[in-house]
């Protein structure tokens, strides 16, 4: 009994690692970062990455129901910039009152979403296609609507979304924080959050389950616009300016988050909690790499690489277990 | 003369200890069987022989030249050749090409598929088997696609073939051609490592068994020495007092199940009842319309015409969950494909079929839900440490219990058993039998789905057979015969 509560140990140990080694990473991250610039460990410094990856983090909760259902959506980026042009539309062409302004484009985005879902479980469409699809029809609506023109002068309680604080901490930060708990929840408490990880991991057994698949997928891509949608409000009263490519890549830098907090991009597996971690080294990394000067091209390149690095880590593990 | 020899071989994993210092050795031209329970460690050792599993411990010695480990490629130029339960075969190329796939005969830059087709005849003819090299292998059947795969190991010169339980997928028919091709490999010098739960292929097949448990080698015995009871002894370490478990008399006169004219999903116009505390077998040839009837009642497949009551309501359910709501449960034939939710616990796969009746404001009531898996976990003994172990670190036996565990917790009152055995052992099989009998005692009814005889004559009250998606007959237990069950399920 002795010799298999120890191996039962080390198998705990080895767990642990691999639930929580991307934590480590981000500690690594910042160490070098606190020693290779002046300014990184500043408390407004680090305030201040957290208000930069709060978007990146609202918007990664939706994403990450999508991946673990098994499928992708390419359309956040586009829909984040859709939900700028058209709340700033809305505001400042239309003179509308912004609480109704925000709800209006906020059920916009959902719908969006709730769209690519129906697509792709009744026409049966591969994600990638439909949403790849789905970019563009909405960059060139956003594109219709603004004619490339900035649109900007919103009312000064909308900036309180983006700019406002609650006692030291950036609202952004404070909605990213209610979000992410909000996704945990789902995954964690509810019924339809295991019902997405059931149908990302085999979806004919969660159909013989008696799950209601169709259902589950126009719920998950519906939250992936909705969550979306309040990144892009978020993004609006920060920048004080409706431009048409404020979420261009937007969804690369997304689905990195999400891989990054092991979300699995072959469906069924991974957990919120990670997400935070994911988020928060890009994060670091951007704003570690502004600080030390390096051009934006070459951020291109070491961003490109932790997506690939990210992918091939959940790909490699993934093989192991088969 | 031994072709190739295990010697201590040790694997361990975290948590539990697969194999455990076994060492057997393989004669050339025998066909040497490995026997045991699910997770008794066979998957484990034929993995290390062909380098999929690299050992802790032991040494792997070939014909003369030992390993400590291997790699698939070491494995495969050494004359080890695996016909697994999945087929690597590429549906839309030519049985030759598939043969040769990867090391294509060329004239030049050019495939020479006359050479190949050539090739792959003559192995054909050595075995006297007869299939044209030209045909496509998506247009074979499940019994011609495993030849293919065995030429395809043959023309690699393979001289020690592993085969994984090869006539599970087959036909009786096509089992037979098996056999036959089995008893010519060994008299070319092919030394075969047979895995199987069927004992009298085992026991006609074979020269010697050796027989694991727990991931240890319990012996190694001649075929001929021993005998059924015996072998089973060795392998469950237990006495089994009887295959099929007797149950006390419990067909009531009250119908529950009533189908009448039932078609569509390759059904054509079944009609059938099923009483309340019976239990009903449905017998016939793979494809004959058993679990296409089973989806229909299921709500998986859509039906074009009749009509199904339960209870002497209409139900006629369009989706599972009507199914399931109206009180019908299916356990699936293909437990990976259809049943195990592979990266959920053992909590989760019992509850997911109900999660909504044990929710409030959509979360899960998550107390309950480890009263109920925990409940099944005892009553229906589940081998595991604990419930939050993930499904996939089960055996299939295990893994069996967990998805009836998920339909008894669905409270049903008709349980669908499509194959509930199929690839499980003697003692987990026994088990299942129990809770069959355990749920018609209870009043409820089951309909089984088996292609293994003694397994559905053993089993039920009346069977119905099926051919060509229609009933082509119904017998009483008192009628219940081997032959007059196949005659039903071979008519044209």
């Amino acid at each position: 009994m002795g010799h298999l509560e120890n191996l039962k140990g080390a198998a705990k140990a080895v767990n642990f690692a691999k639930r929580n080694g991307i934590y480590i990473v981000l500690l690594v991250l910042i160490g070098f970062f606190a020693f290779a610039t002046e300014n990184f460990l500043v408390s407004h410094n680090l305030m201040n990455v957290a208000r930069q990856v709060s978007m990146l983090g609202i918007a990664s909760v939706g994403f990450a129901f999508v991946l673990l259902l098994g499928g992708i959506d390419l359309s956040v980026g586009s829909v984040i910039t859709l939900v700028n042009v058209v709340c700033g539309w809305l505001l400042v062409n239309q003179g509308m009152n912004p609480v109704l302004a925000v709800v209006l484009t906020v059920i916009m985005a959902t719908l969006i979403g709730f769209a690519n879902g129906w697509i792709i479980a009744n026409i049966q469409m591969p994600p990638l296609i439909v949403t790849l699809a789905m970019m563009i029809i909405i960059e060139g609506i956003a594109f219709l609507i603004s004619k490339g023109v900035p649109i900007y002068g919103f009312p000064e309680s909308f900036a309180v979304i983006g700019q406002g604080y609650i006692g030291p901490i950036p609202v952004p930060v404070v909605i990213m924080i209610v979000i992410l708990s909000i996704g945990a929840f789902i995954l964690n408490k509810t019924y339809f959050g295991r019902y997405f990880y059931a149908l990302g991991g085999n979806e004919e057994a969660a159909k013989l389950s008696g799950i209601k698949v169709k259902n589950v997928k126009y719920l998950v891509y519906s939250l992936s616009g909705f969550f979306a949608g309040i990144a892009g409000i978020v993004i609006l009263s920060r920048t004080n300016s409706a431009t048409s490519n404020v979420g261009e890549g937007m969804e690369l830098e997304i689905l990195t988050a999400c891989v990054l907090g092991g979300i699995s991009v072959t469906g069924g597996v991974g957990r919120i909690s990670n997400i935070v971690a994911g988020v928060l080294i890009l994060g670091v990394l951007s704003n570690g790499m502004v600080l030390m000067n390096v051009t934006e091209f070459t951020q291109m390149v070491i961003k490109g690489s932790v997506l690939l690095i990210a992918v091939a880590f959940d790909c490699l593990q993934h093989r192991k277990t088969a | 003369m031994n072709i190739l020899e295990l010697k201590n071989i040790t694997k361990k994993y975290p948590g539990v200890i697969a194999l455990n210092d076994v060492s057997i050795d393989f004669v050339k031209g025998e066909a040497h069987a490995l026997v045991g329970e699910n997770g008794a460690g066979k998957s484990t050792l034929i993995k290390s022989c062909t380098g999929a599993v690299i050992p802790n411990e032991g040494k792997i010695v070939i014909e003369g030249e030992e390993f400590s480990s291997l790699t698939p490629q070491l494995s495969e130029a050494h004359g080890i050749g695996v016909i697994y339960q999945e087929f690597n075969l590429v549906g839309e190329l030519s049985v030759a090409e598939n043969i040769f796939l990867g090391r294509a005969i060329r004239k030049g830059l050019v495939v020479d598929k006359k050479a190949m087709a050539r090739e792959a005849a003559k192995i054909f003819e050595q075995f006297n088997i007869d299939i044209d090299p030209n045909e496509l292998v998506g247009n074979l059947t499940v019994g011609y696609q495993q030849l293919v795969e065995i030429a395809k190991a043959l023309s690699q010169k393979a001289r020690i073939l592993i085969m994984d339980e090869p006539s599970a997928p087959l036909t009786s028919a096509e089992a037979e051609r098996l056999y036959e091709v089995v008893e010519k490999l060994k008299a070319s010098g092919v030394t075969i490592i047979y895995i199987s739960h069927r004992m009298e292929e085992i026991f006609r097949l074979t020269e010697r068994i050796t027989v694991l448990r727990d991931g240890q080698k319990i012996d190694t015995v001649k075929t001929s020495e021993t005998n059924m009871d015996d072998l089973v002894k060795l392998m469950v370490g237990r006495e089994l007092k009887e295959t099929y478990p007797e149950r006390k008399a419990c067909i009531s006169d009250e119908v529950l199940l009533d189908v009448q004219n039932l078609s569509g999903n390759g059904v054509k116009d079944i009609s059938f009842q099923i009483k309340k505390g019976e239990v009903l077998g449905f017998a016939g040839l793979i494809g004959a319309g058993r679990t296409e009837t089973a989806e229909l009642l299921f709500g998986a497949a859509k039906k074009t015409a009749g009509t199904i009551q339960l209870n002497g309501k209409e139900v006629s359910p369009k989706t599972p969950r009507d199914a399931i709501d109206s009180g019908i449960a299916l356990v699936p034939e293909d437990r990976k494909g259809k049943g195990a939710l592979m990266e959920m616990t053992i909590r989760s796969n019992t509850s997911i079929a109900i999660l909504e009746r044990i929710s409030k404001c959509f979360t899960i009531d998550s107390k309950e839900e480890r009263r109920l898996a925990e409940e099944y976990k005892q009553s229906i003994r589940i081998k595991t440490p604990t419930i939050e172990q993930k499904i996939k670190n089960l055996s299939g036996g295990n893994q069996q219990k967990v998805i009836i565990a998920r339909w008894l917790a669905s409270e049903p009152e008709l349980v669908i058993f499509d194959e509930p055995t199929r690839g499980i052992d003697v003692g987990a099989k026994s088990e299942i039998y129990t809770l069959v009998n355990a749920l018609v005692e209870d009043g409820k009814s089951v309909l089984m789905i088996s292609s293994e005889m003694e397994e559905v004559m053993g089993m039920s009250d009346r069977i119905i057979v099926l051919c060509d998606g229609k009933i082509s007959g119904s017998l009483d237990r008192k009628d219940f015969n081997q032959e007059t069950i196949m005659n039903f399920a071979s008519q044209k």
